[in-house]
């Protein structure tokens, strides 16, 4: 076989492992979706949405677990989006290029892949103890700002690299202090990579059981939580706790609470891909 | 604008700069009048954009940047403690090397430098807008179309808007950094034009690769060799009767 045909040949191979590669991770996908929807579908209906947790499957609802994923969603981005965009601008702007930041740099990279229980007995310690917030929704949503703060630092950090030096020279040029042109130039134009980041990252904090069952968060809250120092439960620790039911019909329970999560998921993701939309329509690249 | 002939309007004494312990100017003074071309012309990494890069105090950027001696506008010591950088930088202005118009349509590409400053009204904006493009003379071509991205403009109309954006904050020196080096050469003819005309108001300071543009636009010329002012003179004089040996072994094309 000559050279041509032998390279043509792994070229070819090499296409179709790429091919089976996605059919994959889409296949298993489409099955989850498939058996997820089976089974939990036609359990949904306004009063499942309604309903206080009970120990009788067919009368329990989600209602507290949707409303503390909500109150953690909201929360979480509050405290989270300020510090995490703050940080990542400050270290690529202002800070100084030493060993010190690049020490900083790489110990950032790696607190995004602590496992997320060890931030649970963090924000346990912290806010649940020192703090004395208990297991309110604060405690949890600020455990779970720490948990995303290094992939909205990291994002960010990456996206303001990305700006043309030559668009911020021009800018000082023109006799613009440096607020201003992180302000008028570098954040229009970074933050729709800025806004994806933002995306991944509460994405993560919605999907996290573990630091939450640390920090004292229960599966059973009989009420609604009205103020952020108020106990709370959220939607996976809701899955998790039954799943683990012998009852059939928590089962099947479960599966509904999984699609609410994932319409939740998906209604937020899509609200941040309209607003990142809106954004880059301003620049005019 | 000066017309007081007896105070040039740029004056720089003995300035040293500085990469870290790299030298790369050594003690150059310079003295330019208002309403002239000064062109800088010389080898890569002779130090000429550095050099231009003092008047607006752009080096300050770069980490290991340090300098020695002084450099005057109208008199005032733009290295002084007491000058803002930012009021520096509007009197200063600068269009650089590659057109870099912001991502942004073509009227808020010139309303920036007055909408950092505080200014916001309408007409006013529209008036600095329309009044700068023609001095760029680029209204015409662009006058319906305000609203359009700068992006999609020809390279050497986006250079000409990277003019008329600085000339939109009324400075009264503008350096230009090989303002022609990426445009064809029709775009060319049109930015030497220009700066010809914008001589009239403006003290203009020019770093090109071209010999032939340097001595087509300026009334001056300084040759940078290895961070030394080797040769500064009437432009004329210098490209016909060069009196260093260097000077003409550059413009001759022996070396650079």
């Amino acid at each position: 076989m000559n050279n041509a045909l032998k390279n043509r040949l792994i070229d070819r191979v090499f296409k179709y492992f790429a091919i089976l590669s996605t059919l994959f991770g889409l296949v298993m996908l489409f099955i989850f979706l498939i058996d997820i929807l089976n089974q939990g579908l036609s359990r949904i209906d306004w009063s499942f949405i309604t309903s206080l947790p009970s120990r009788f499957p067919g009368k329990s609802g989600i209602l507290t677990a949707l409303t503390g994923t909500i109150w953690v969603f909201l929360l979480t981005t509050i405290i989270s989006v300020p510090i995490g965009v703050a940080a990542g601008i400050y270290l690529e702007e202002y800070g100084k290029k030493s060993r010190m930041a690049n020490i900083l740099e790489i110990n950032i990279s790696n607190l995004a892949g602590v496992p997320s229980i060890i931030y649970g007995i963090l924000g346990l310690e912290i806010f649940v103890r020192i703090m004395d917030l208990g297991a309110s929704l604060l405690a949890g949503s600020l455990t779970l700002a720490l948990l995303i703060l290094p992939i909205i630092i990291v994002a960010t950090r990456e996206a303001v690299r990305a700006v043309p030096k030559t668009i911020k020279e021009a800018s000082y040029a023109l006799g613009a202090t440096k607020w201003q042109t992180i302000w008028r130039q570098v954040l229009p134009v970074s933050s729709g990579n800025i806004i994806t980041g933002i995306i991944l990252a509460l994405s993560r904090a919605i999907g996290e059981t573990a630091p939450l069952i640390v920090i004292g968060a229960l599966a059973y809250v009989p009420f609604v939580a009205r103020t952020p120092m108020d106990e709370f439960t959220v939607l996976p620790i809701q899955i998790f706790n039954w799943i683990s039911r012998p009852q059939k019909g928590f089962i099947i329970n479960a599966a509904s609470a999984i699609i609410i999560l994932l319409a939740f998921v998906f209604i937020m993701n899509g609200i941040a891909v309209y607003i990142r939309y809106r954004t880059q329509k301003k620049i005019k690249w | 604008m000066k017309d007081n002939k007896n105070s040039y309007k740029l004056q720089v004494k003995n300035i040293n700069v500085y990469y870290g312990h790299n030298k790369v100017l050594k003690n150059v003074s310079m003295h330019i009048e208002a309403n002239t071309v000064t062109a800088f012309i010389g080898p890569s990494g002779c130090g000429k954009s550095t050099y231009l890069r003092l008047f607006n105090r752009m080096n300050d950027y770069i980490g290991n940047f340090r300098k020695e001696g002084d450099v005057f506008i109208d008199g005032r010591n733009i290295y002084d403690k007491k000058i803002e950088v930012e009021e520096l930088r509007k009197t200063v202005g600068m269009v650089f090397q590659k057109p870099n118009p912001f991502p942004k349509t073509i009227y808020e590409n010139i309303a920036y430098g007055l909408r950092i400053q505080g200014i916001n009204k309408k007409n006013l904006l529209d008036e600095v807008v329309e009044h700068s493009l023609k001095q760029a003379v680029l209204w015409d071509e662009v006058k319906d179309e305000l609203k359009k991205s700068a992006l999609e403009l020809s390279g050497g109309q986006q250079q000409r808007l990277c003019i008329a954006r600085a000339l939109a904050v009324e400075p009264s020196v503008i350096l230009m950094d090989e303002p022609a080096s990426a445009l064809d050469p029709i775009s060319t003819s049109k930015i030497e034009e220009l700066i010809f005309e914008l001589k009239k108001n403006y003290t203009i300071l020019i770093v090109t690769h071209n010999m032939h543009q340097a001595g087509r636009v300026s009334d001056k010329t300084g040759f940078f060799y290895l961070g030394e002012l080797i040769e500064f003179g009437d432009t004329k004089e210098l490209f016909t009767n060069p009196s260093n040996e260097r000077t003409e072994n550059y413009i001759t094309g022996r070396f650079g």
